[in-house]
């Protein structure tokens, strides 16, 4: 594989590296995530649910995938 | 007797809203639930760990299917933070009707009012539904409501406190001059704060520590959904007048 094929992403804050090609639904299954519980913003906006298999990753995005957790 | 309350449309038969924050284990917390007959939790919106994504989930022990989840922008400091806090909370749960609170500052936790204003504006023009936590102003709390806050949501004292309601006769101004739902959001300690809250005519207490870091939470959430019944009989049956000094319960007449 060529370093080419590889994305740089920020991911929750942290740089990670992908195989691409990789949309953003490919990309919540390969980190083992459920696509209906979490939700994406993808540089600062948020990415809908119903196109998360439509938005490609690229390289130097910044992705902030967030759940709910216990909170008063 | 129901007595349900409604915001923003919706109808609930608890006044009883709870945190699901600082529980030992989700366990716990779903217990605690079911004690205290919330129809309502207040959730956080955080980063899911990406290292660890097996780790069990709130929604796996508390159906968002039968309890409403109020997604909440704890730990924002600022407007923009927690709009766009809500703005992932509506995206990953699919709910309007949400809680504001933006922050002032991390000793006393007090709401940020400029801030929270701003944010209630676009939010509501967004068309989310904010119930809003906010200082205990009653000017504040008519410019929320004309901001379009489908709820006020005063602090009786500091977030996580459990002093109990520092500050009654401006609650009661709040609820003698709000159109939508008035609930004390913060500072319930036990149960006696709680009924105080409901007698002073609000239409609901939010609570979280009060609940969570009670040695037994579970028991204390069944007395919190005593309480707050209590005390809410107490507001509708309307109580006794003031005097300043004694008046015997006893006939004087007929004395031996």
């Amino acid at each position: 594989m060529s370093s080419s094929d590889l994305i740089s992403i920020q991911l929750n804050g942290e740089n990670r590296s992908f195989e691409g090609p990789l949309t953003l639904l490919e990309l919540i299954e390969t980190l083992g995530l459920k696509p209906n519980k979490v939700a994406v913003e993808r540089n600062m906006e948020i990415v809908p649910r119903s196109t998360l298999a439509d938005v490609q990753c690229a390289d130097g995005d910044a992705l902030e995938i967030v759940h709910f957790v216990g909170g008063g | 007797m129901t007595d349900s309350w409604s915001v923003a449309g919706r109808t609930f038969n608890s006044r009883l809203i709870v945190g699901t924050g600082k529980y030992k284990d989700f366990e716990q917390n779903a217990a605690a639930l079911e004690a205290s007959g919330a129809q309502i939790v207040t959730v956080a919106v955080r980063r899911v760990n990406v290292s660890d994504p097996s780790a069990p989930m709130l929604t796996d022990y508390i159906d968002p299917k039968k309890i409403t989840y109020l997604p909440n922008t704890a730990g924002c400091f600022t407007g923009d933070e927690a709009i766009r806090t809500l703005r992932l909370a509506r995206e990953a749960g699919g709910w309007d009707l949400v809680k504001l609170e933006v922050l002032g500052e991390a000793k006393t936790l007090y709401p940020d009012m400029r801030e929270t204003l701003k944010a209630t504006e676009i939010l509501a023009k967004e068309g989310f539904l904010p119930m809003v936590y906010c200082a205990d102003d009653p000017i504040a709390a008519k410019q929320l409501e004309d901001a379009g806050a489908v709820a006020i949501m005063p602090l009786g004292a500091p977030i996580g406190s459990g002093l109990g309601l520092q500050n009654k006769v401006m609650i009661r101004l709040i609820v003698e001059g709000a159109k939508v739902p008035v609930l004390v959001d913060a500072g319930v300690g036990t149960a006696s704060d709680a009924s105080v809250a409901m007698e002073l005519g609000c239409d609901g207490v939010l609570m979280n520590t009060a609940i969570a870091e009670a040695k037994d939470p579970v028991m204390m959430a069944g007395a919190m959904k005593l309480a707050v019944q209590s005390g809410r009989a107490a507001y509708l049956a309307g109580r006794m007048g003031r005097r300043q000094y004694a008046d015997p319960s006893s006939p004087l007449a007929g004395l031996i």
